[in-house]
């Protein structure tokens, strides 16, 4: 056995701050004990920012470390900093909320960081053991974030069943990267690439199934339709801060690993997983949009509104093009910001005696809070994709690369293709009227109760930048970087 | 032959029961059944040599899982009849998915007869048995090449440890404890005054 | 393969005589002993008392805290074996890793004890 040396940490600095910090902060708060909740969160959300500035001064070509296990490049990068904002916005808005509700627990913010780190390492994941591990740390952070409320009922319903069908969906990915490695040899995702692409018939029926089942597992946890049944209940059940977390940082960081596994491993088997992809994006972007007219939960709104866009960031990787990735990684980037927003308007949502969470409290919205109305009014625009706002780019993006990839083909095989756009167009079209139909709710009926003014300047702060955000996207001076750092992570995956 | 023998001893054993574990009626007997396909299992993997993983399923999945298991059927108060309503309503779409399964297993394993082995160079080959036990192995490849694994590993049992007290434990107020230090440190002032009573006045 | 299987051939052995003794305990009464049952005799034996209560009580919640902590630390130390008979080869890389990992988990020890989840009452 040759000695091993020690590996290249560099590349991992930001994942060992985090660990560090992680741990170091857990120590302070059982010292301190949870009157301490404040500072930690604070000093969480410090920790994210500190890996953010370390993630972003990271700006080389790919780098592999821990055995090739780990992989840094520009799509990484990008990646990762869109989860460590998401992460750090949601660490901020909920420490308003559990002040209010007298839940302060300072594991709140400490089980938000290491979900953190595990989707960091979900994000730079090259092997199937480390997405496995990732995904792990990740999962069961979540659980335990779930139902944080251990005396709501609803907050333990939604833990239990996003546990048991979380455990059911890892089980199904470890059978599949089982298969994948009995059939290819190796779990690292190079050398699987190399292998099969080298193979002098096509894959094996193991591989494809292997790979299918993976794409399962993966999909339960970006909750694409078939495997989003567990979204609605574990929103409505979450506390809302947990729900905001929920709906962003997690589903970036799967969708990344997402869009690896079937780029760097399965390159050469596009033709078997476009398929799928283009099936999950179809029925997501339909259910997402019919299922959601008929909800009086806003939460629920949400799940269903969630499932629907990954339905359309999926698209994204339908079309297969270095284009379409572009696009999925700008609509990840706007999918943020309007859901934070959202959720931070959802956060204010408080009257005397508490929380509400019905579409029709929001009732006259317009006459008792001018401002949250029209900044939840650009949400609601964004999240139908109306243009000028940003929700309605990052679709654009999406769709005119598949439409591209589509007639590029001179077989014109592509039907399919061509049918995802014409049916995500129209389920947009679906979704725009309950989206509307808040608006309809906040501007022209009669106001029922007043919220509380929100005590809180970070949750103000939130709704302002992000609206503002919503409707400037069209500056080039906004625009311009986002397209041009998506356009570089895009290339780092596929030139 | 006697290799033989016990394959097929422990391989009966353990589909048997693992079939006993869904089907009986009484949970604590699914347990039960539940830890016997647990020692079974580790006598098949002692038969391929992989011993370290035959231990580790009998300390670690028979001594601790399987008693927690236990923990939690007895915990819950379960209606044994109630629980096999559903039975005979969720069989077919419950006998259709396992149906499927079956069929996928089934078409990996002419897959595999078809196109033969795929691999010509497998990652890793574990070391002949005669040169290296398995365990040593283990040992020479997880805590250096694999390193980041088993970090990795560490912090998920760091949030499993911190998930199992944020959800379940609760601190008890109003709960007398022995303190040494406080009785250590107790001096004699701390536990009595003396009052000078005037006669005929009391303490009032 | 046949060199490591004959180290368990005495465990084999003791297997054998374990399941030809436990079948002969359970068939040769059978076979011998004239059974009569009856509502007294098939009762649970407390003591001589009259049974209580049902075994089915719901346990305290705390016995599964103590429980899952175990499995924890037990995971925990089934890593230290391959680590305690490879640590020759591994050199100081292996044991710093080790260490390290060992440091995590007595972060997570040193919470559980402050957070008072070791004690009982």
């Amino acid at each position: 056995m040759t000695e091993t040396l020690l590996p290249d940490l560099a590349p991992a600095y930001g994942e060992i701050f985090m660990a560090i910090g992680a741990m170091a902060l857990l120590m302070f708060g059982v010292f301190r004990g949870n009157k301490s909740t404040e500072l930690v969160s604070l000093l969480t959300a410090a920790v994210m920012i500190v890996t953010l500035i370390i993630t972003v001064t990271w700006n080389d070509t790919a780098v592999y470390t821990f055995e090739n296990m780990f992989v840094v490049d520009r799509f990484t990068s990008f990646m990762k900093i869109l989860v460590l904002v998401a992460s750090a916005l949601a660490v901020f808005m909920s420490m308003q909320y559990f002040k209010d509700e007298k839940e302060e627990r300072f594991e709140y913010p400490i089980l938000v960081l290491l979900a953190t780190l595990g989707m960091m390492v979900m994000v730079s994941a090259n092997d199937l053991m480390s997405l496995y591990m990732g995904l792990e740390l990740q999962s069961l952070s979540l659980y335990v974030l779930a139902s944080i409320r251990r005396d709501s009922e609803l907050a333990t319903e939604a833990g239990l069943k996003y546990f048991v069908l979380g455990a059911l969906s890892s089980g199904i990915l470890l059978f599949g990267s089982s298969l994948i490695y009995g059939f290819v040899g190796s779990t690292n995702f190079t050398v699987i690439g190399q292998t099969l692409s080298q193979a002098s018939h096509g894959p094996d029926i193991g591989v494809i199934i292997g790979m299918v089942l993976v794409l399962a597992g993966l999909a339960f946890k970006i909750s694409a339709v078939p495997f989003h049944m567990w979204t609605p209940d574990v929103y409505q059940g979450a506390p809302t801060p947990v729900t905001a977390f929920f709906a962003v940082a997690p589903k970036v960081a799967a969708l990344a690993l997402l869009v690896r596994v079937l780029y760097v491993p399965f390159g050469e088997m596009s033709e078997s997983w476009t398929q799928v992809i283009v099936f999950m994006s179809l029925a997501s972007m339909v259910l997402g949009s019919v299922a959601a007219v008929v909800q009086t939960n806003i939460k629920r709104l949400m799940a269903y509104s969630s499932i629907g866009h990954i339905g359309f960031a999926l698209v994204g990787i339908a079309a297969g093009s270095q284009d379409g990735l572009r696009g999925l990684v700008i609509y990840m980037a706007i999918y943020l910001v309007m859901n934070v927003g959202t959720f931070a308007c959802i956060l204010a949502m408080r009257r005397k005696d508490g929380m509400v969470e019905d579409i029709s409290d929001l009732a006259g919205l317009a006459q008792t809070r001018p401002a949250m109305a029209a900044a939840l009014g650009i949400f609601m625009l964004s999240l139908a994709g109306i243009p000028p706002l940003a929700g309605f780019w990052g679709k654009w993006y999406v769709f005119k690369a598949v439409i591209a990839t589509a007639v590029a083909d001179p077989m014109a095989t592509n039907y399919g293709l061509i049918m995802l756009a014409v049916i995500g167009v129209m389920a947009s079209v679906v979704g725009a009227y309950y989206y509307l139909n808040i608006i309809k709710v906040m501007f022209f009926n009669e106001p029922e109760g007043e919220f509380i003014l929100q005590k809180s300047r970070k949750l103000k702060a939130i709704m302002g930048v992000s609206a503002a955000l919503m409707l400037l996207f069209l500056l080039p001076q906004i625009n311009a970087p986002v397209l041009e750092y998506a356009r570089m992570a895009a290339a780092a995956l596929i030139s | 032959m006697i290799y033989a023998i016990c394959f097929y001893l422990f391989a009966t054993i353990t589909v048997f029961s693992a079939i006993m574990v869904i089907s009986s009626r009484n949970p604590v007997h699914s347990v039960l059944y539940l830890i016997l396909a647990f020692f079974n299992s580790a006598g098949l993997f002692v038969l391929l040599g992989a011993e370290f993983i035959a231990m580790i399923l009998v300390i670690v999945y028979v001594g601790a899982v399987a008693v927690l298991f236990m923990f939690v059927v007895m915990m819950l108060d379960i209606d044994y009849s109630e629980l096999r309503k559903g039975f005979q309503k969720y069989l077919p779409i419950g006998g259709l998915i396992g149906l499927i399964l079956l069929a996928e297993l089934l078409l990996v394993g002419f897959g595999w007869g078809l196109s033969g082995p795929v691999t010509t160079d497998p990652a890793t080959a574990i070391p002949a048995l005669n040169e290296m036990s398995n365990t040593e192995a283990i040992g020479s490849l997880l805590y250096t090449k694999y390193a980041f694994l088993f970090q990795m590993a560490g912090l998920i049992l760091l949030v499993a440890m911190i998930g199992a007290i944020v959800l379940t434990h609760r601190a008890r107020p109003g709960v007398k404890k022995q303190n040494i230090n406080d009785q250590v440190m107790r001096r004699r002032g701390d536990a009595y005054d003396i009052v000078k009573v005037k006669p005929g006045q009391g303490l009032g | 393969m046949n060199e490591l299987l004959l180290e368990y051939l005495p465990i084999l052995i003791f297997f054998f005589i374990a399941i030809i003794l436990s079948c002969v305990f359970i068939v040769l009464p059978m076979m011998l002993v004239e059974q009569k049952p009856d509502t007294e005799k098939l009762s649970a034996y407390e003591c001589g008392f009259e049974a209580f209560d049902s075994a089915r009580k719901p346990f305290d919640v705390r016995f599964y805290l103590v429980a899952i902590l175990f499995i924890i630390f037990d995971l925990e130390v089934a890593f230290l074996f391959p680590w305690a008979i490879s640590l020759g080869e591994i050199g100081l890389f292996g044991f710093v890793s080790m260490m390290i990992f060992l440091g995590v988990l007595t972060i997570g020890f040193i919470y559980e004890w402050k957070k008072g989840a070791l004690e009982w009452e």
